[in-house]
């Protein structure tokens, strides 16, 4: 009885709404007594503002949830909490390194939990679009190749703007503010990915030779994997984004096994990537610098200090087990903006130790299995590879940073999706949730009431 | 403020927030302890309410003369048994099923062999699953047979389209 995976009940099944609706609550609390909690540990008191976090925090909660409640009312009833949760928490945490003189200072922005609040509200704003006019997830079926012109525009548009901490990775609008386009490309990529993949998975699939056990791909069927791999070494090289770069050929590698279900293109993709990545590891000096901070933590930097590495594995560390209580930590060593965006675990990592890091990296964790079951849930198969494709997209953001800040793999220069400053990722991510609440209202959605059939009249039935 | 509200803070920040994570681990356990247990659970409890209806019905068909041979008890769902969907199971209440490559279809088909609207079954008046081939290019088999007109469906038979093979279960 393994096969039962998918259960398609047309009967009605519960929305849920309810049940969203009580994690919901639960899931602004928290990050309000978060907040309270800092303004304890740092001054003594409760901080001013703390009615006015949790009441806006609350409005945009309560906002979404009606929107969800009136439009996509079958929706999973997870994510939106979940979401909540890490958004408010990331606000939280950025406000609280604010309060850090060192690192707050003019030269390097300033604060930025205010700014953050406003890229987290435009994220709602988007996150509402999309479940009000995204009517049917398979309507962007229709637009596969456009969305792959778009993608790649949008991973190209970098490299006319200047170099940001030695990567190419921003779009500069004069007077509006700077904005990276990668965080909108791994949507899109995901429904190009997903639009291809179902018209070609059975030539994919199929036309294979079995060699010592593996199914070998024929060399034409190679070329789309090639030509992927290609275009990710581009962004390695010319924009130094090693992020970006690893998370777009993972993306695909992943799709294509599930499209699939050959084990044969996760070897090529894995070969393909260490290959790739070793070379240009060996050749870029920005990418070179990065892995040698990571294999070489403690040697001494141009400052005369550690690398950040090495700080944000002592952040760890003097963390332990239940951590040094919020605000009370001193993640401000690790220096600079990174220590809001990149390195934003560490913090959650020394205040709330390695229990508070277990819960946050499961909260992730449970977002992502609910994507993944949206993905069984989807009778159409388009829906079903889009629900992987974004749900992977988020799991190997989150592996990528959280292996980088822990010193598992290089550090990449991704943001922790919510929880990190950064408005292009908030706003992307909360159209990413937006696109898997649609396509499990979609798959959970009972069938409309059976009309009574007249065609059983008309019809005849010779029964032999 | 004092180190022990401090610590009692901070060690009651780390529980609500794993109180979060096992109320929302609590919320989708159904998922999380396999969908069999569930599906055994709502086969019982979905079974009382669909017997009396078949019971209903079954007079009427003793009037018609027909034997109750076949249809000792009605199929509660429809499974997929081959092809790319292997495993879906459709809970039968009663409603049509549309198969087909549309992706309006109840069972979207990907297949080359399948047409847009390939095939429907539906239950007639006593609650007899049909299964009518739309007028598809390559055909809806039940059994061996070529379907070209709509048939009841006896209870385990193969509907076979294009890859997909699909049963009717109790």
């Amino acid at each position: 009885m393994s096969t039962s995976n998918t259960t398609v009940s047309t009967g009605g099944l519960p929305s849920r709404r309810n049940t969203e609706l009580a994690m919901l609550v639960f899931a602004v609390l928290i990050p309000v007594l978060a907040y309270a909690n800092v303004g304890l540990a740092k001054d003594g008191s409760v901080p001013a503002g703390t009615l006015q976090y949790g009441a806006g925090l609350g409005l945009m909660a309560g906002v979404a949830h009606l929107v969800v409640r009136r439009w996509a009312p079958y929706a999973d009833p997870l994510m939106l909490p979940i979401a909540t949760l890490l958004n408010g928490m990331g606000l939280v945490l950025i406000w609280r390194l604010d309060l850090e003189p060192q690192i707050t200072t003019a030269k390097l922005g300033g604060a930025m939990a205010p700014n953050q609040l406003m890229w987290s509200a435009l994220g709602v704003a988007l996150f509402l679009g999309v479940l009000i006019f995204l009517k049917d997830h398979r309507i962007l079926q229709r637009y596969t190749y456009i969305s792959m012109v778009v993608a790649l525009a949008l991973l190209i548009s970098p490299l006319f703007f200047g170099e940001v901490n030695g990567a190419r990775i921003w779009v500069t609008i004069p007077g509006v503010g700077s904005l990276q386009p990668g965080e909108f490309a791994k949507i899109v990529i995901a429904v190009f990915f997903a639009g291809y993949l179902m018209v070609k998975r059975d030539a994919l699939a199929l036309a294979s030779r079995r060699v010592l056990g593996v199914y070998l791909p024929r060399g034409r069927d190679l070329g789309p994997i090639l030509a992927i791999w290609a275009v990710s070494l581009m962004i390695l090289i010319f924009e130094t984004d090693l992020g970006m770069s690893l998370l777009f050929f993972g993306i695909f590698v992943v799709m294509l096994y599930v499209a699939t279900e050959r084990t044969s293109w996760i070897i090529f993709g894995l070969l393909l990537s260490v290959t790739g990545a070793v070379a240009v590891a060996s050749m870029n000096s920005h990418v070179g610098q990065r892995v040698d901070n990571w294999l070489n933590p403690l040697a001494l930097g141009s400052n005369g200090g550690v690398t950040e590495t090495a700080q944000s594995m002592y952040a760890f560390g003097s963390g332990g087990l239940f951590g040094s209580g919020l605000g009370q930590g001193y993640s401000r060593l690790i220096g600079g903006i990174a220590t809001k965006s990149d390195y934003i675990l560490a913090t959650v990592g020394e205040e709330l130790g390695l229990v508070g890091l277990m819960a946050v990296i499961l909260l992730y964790g449970l977002l992502i299995q609910r994507g993944m079951r949206t993905a069984l849930a989807a009778r159409d198969p388009f829906g079903k590879l889009l629900a992987v494709g974004l749900s992977g997209v988020f799991a190997i953001q989150v592996f990528v940073v959280a292996g980088g800040v822990t010193g598992l793999i290089p550090l990449t220069g991704m943001t922790m999706p919510f929880l990190a400053q950064g408005g292009s990722s908030v706003i992307a991510n909360w159209a990413l949730i937006a696109l898997l609440l649609r396509i499990s209202d979609t798959a959970r959605r009972p069938a409309p009431a059976p009309a009574p059939n007249t065609d059983v009249e008309q019809t005849q039935v010779v029964r032999v | 403020m004092s180190e022990l509200t401090l610590t009692v803070m901070r060690l009651g920040f780390l529980a609500v927030l794993w109180l979060f994570v096992i109320v929302a681990v609590q919320v989708i356990r159904s998922d999380l302890f396999g969908t069999r247990v569930t599906q055994r659970g709502a086969a019982r409890q979905s079974a009382p309410p669909m017997q009396p209806r078949s019971r209903q019905q079954q007079p009427q068909q003793g009037k018609s003369g027909r034997g109750g041979r076949q249809r000792r008890g009605a199929p509660t769902k429809l499974v997929i048994t081959e092809g790319s969907l292997t495993g879906t199971t459709v809970a039968l209440q009663g409603q049509t099923i549309t198969l087909g490559r549309a992706h309006d279809s109840t069972i979207v088909l990907d297949d080359d062999y399948a047409s847009g609207r390939h095939a429907r079954i539906y239950p007639d008046r006593d609650g007899q699953w049909i299964v009518e081939d739309l007028g598809s290019t390559n055909g809806t088999y039940l059994e061996r047979g070529r379907l070209t007109s709509p048939v009841p469906i006896p209870p385990g038979a193969p509907i076979r389209i294009g890859k997909t093979v699909i049963e009717l279960r109790k």
